[in-house]
């Protein structure tokens, strides 16, 4: 099991669940963040006043899937996030100890993304 | 002579109108997604700088100077002539007559813009309204209002069916066609952002209109006072008759369609205003929801992305109310003539007449204007502009800016120039 982490661009937020959706991985968690990685600053003015703004929106994919759906959901995060131009985010793939599904009480493999393939 | 109480409530009616064009930016704002806010409601802004601009320069005068039937002559350019003597045929000042014009003229273009918000590039938009308000809007209030060949034929208009709902309807559909959809429309799902804008904004719209219909009447005589009254009939039978048709599709009375039919409403009572009878101004108002509801389920099945539905609110609703005319106007409350139930049945043609002229020249001239911009300036930016959103990109603001991440620029850091930053479009 493993938890898979996208962090992409919040106008290509639904071109990943797309593309997740196409995978078949199902069972996903949004939330939108802000975060700073090597792109350009974007210049704001109000009235007299001119800043930079340091921190770019952005939106956190989670995903838990069993071993044989990392791939394809790391697949799906790049196909769905990628624009080619610098700020379109990491995926971090991170292990997992357990899982419970709260409603059944299923554990692990059972209750992860696509458990039943 | 000018009249002092005509001239008072002309006024206060100038004022009124001239609200609108905000109360307009809002009600589009709330319409689209957040990201575009700024620019759908500078878009209204725009109206309110360049086409008074353009009014003021020759706009006024090709509409309402003498000229010929298809359009006014220059005597009134740079405001000539435009004095505090009572302008010919009414009791106010000249001088607010213009202005009075020019609040229309300016709610005018701004509605257009509905057609193209969310995906047309700022600057040409500026372009485009500076000349749309010429070749378009002061033609047609040449045709209806200013002695041009509709008017002299004996069509009715009250307050604008022709140059302000059919105008702006049918040009935003010539509009929407050349400017294209936005890129993600019909892939994804784009929702109104704020419905108590889009609630607000159609209130102070209607609230507007009072001055719109009831100052259409140059004065505070039997047919101002027959609009205003009309003006409150007809939007309240027209959301009646609108939740109806939510009930009966939906089970569910949406917000948003009753902002509509607000100016479903307000728009079909326009042209007939000081025309109709009270009665028959509930009737329109009920009558007018159903072709505009029908028109705004359609529409989104289509690809046509005519995004704020212009033609259906504004075109579509005003060439009710102009056909309307035809049938129910009536002499005995208008003085002026009477439609085919009270025995005028030549009044139906000259009302349709300007129903087809009216689209047919809006449609048209839109298109090659458009085009024609287009072949100087692009008319929208990349899909990387319109994903990250018109507001960054073309204003270098946002709606609901947090300041999070804000890191501000001062000169004595040395940071203003030196900082590598995005290049707005």
């Amino acid at each position: 099991m493993k938890l898979v982490i996208g962090i992409v661009r919040p106008e290509k937020a639904n071109d990943v669940l797309e593309a997740l959706h196409r995978a078949e991985v199902r069972g996903v968690s949004l939330s939108r963040i802000q975060g700073h990685g090597g792109e350009l600053d974007r210049v704001e003015t109000y009235r007299g006043t001119r800043v930079k703004m340091g921190l770019a929106d952005k939106v956190r994919f989670e995903v838990a899937v069993s071993e044989a759906f990392v791939e394809p959901t790391v697949q799906a995060l790049c196909e769905g996030g990628r624009t080619g131009e610098v700020g379109d985010g990491k995926i971090f793939v991170v292990a997992l100890e357990r899982v419970v599904r709260i409603r059944t009480g299923e554990t692990d493999d059972g209750a992860v993304t696509p458990s039943g393939a | 002579m000018v009249d002092t109480g005509d001239t008072a409530w002309m006024l206060a009616a100038t004022a009124l109108v001239l609200l609108m064009t905000p109360a307009l930016g809002l009600f589009y704002a709330g319409l689209v997604r957040e990201k575009n806010t700024l620019n759908t409601f500078m878009m209204c802004v725009a109206a309110l700088a360049v086409a008074t601009v353009m009014w003021a320069l020759v706009g006024y005068s090709l509409a309402f100077d003498d000229g010929n039937g298809l359009v006014g002559g220059l005597d009134h350019a740079l405001l000539q002539g435009v004095t505090l003597q009572p302008r010919e045929g009414t009791t106010i000042p000249h001088l607010l007559f213009f202005a009075f014009q020019a609040t229309f003229c300016i709610i005018t273009v701004a509605l257009v813009s509905g057609a193209v918000v969310e995906r047309m590039r700022f600057v040409p938009f500026l372009a485009f309204a500076a000349l749309w308000s010429v070749l378009v809007y002061a033609v047609l209030a040449h045709w209806a209002f200013g002695g041009g060949w509709l008017q002299e034929r004996g069509t009715l208009d009250f307050a604008g069916g022709i140059p302000v709902e059919m105008g702006s309807g049918f040009s935003a559909l010539a509009a929407a066609l050349v400017v294209r959809a936005r890129k993600d429309y019909g892939r994804q799902a784009l929702l109104p952002h704020n419905a108590v804008y889009v609630l607000v904004g159609a209130g102070l719209l209607w609230f507007g209109w009072f001055g719109f219909n009831g100052g259409s009447g140059f004065g505070t005589g039997d047919a101002g006072v027959l609009a205003f009254v009309n003006t409150l009939l007809a939007p309240a039978c027209t959301l009646v008759v609108w939740f109806a048709l939510d009930l009966m599709r939906g089970r569910q009375v949406t917000a948003i369609g009753a902002a509509t039919a607000i100016i479903v409403g307000c728009v079909a009572i326009t042209p007939a205003g000081g025309f109709v009878a009270p009665g028959w101004a509930m009737a329109l108002g009920a009558l007018a929801a159903l072709p505009c509801y029908a028109a705004i389920q359609w529409r989104p099945r289509t690809r046509l992305d005519e995004t704020l539905d212009v033609l259906a609110a504004h075109g579509v609703a005003g060439l009710t109310g102009i056909v309307f005319l035809g049938f129910f106007a009536q002499k005995s409350w208008n003085g002026v003539a009477d439609g085919l139930v009270y025995g005028n049945a030549s009044q139906l043609g000259h009302q349709a007449l300007a129903a087809l002229a009216a689209p047919v020249y809006a449609f048209g001239m839109t298109l090659l204007l458009l085009k024609g911009i287009g072949l100087i300036t692009p008319l929208r930016g990349s899909d990387r502009d319109e994903a990250l959103g018109m507001d960054i990109v073309h204003h270098g603001e946002e709606a609901y800016a947090s300041g999070e991440g804000a890191i501000l620029m001062t000169t004595e850091a040395g940071e203003s120039d030196k900082t590598r930053v995005v290049d707005p479009a």
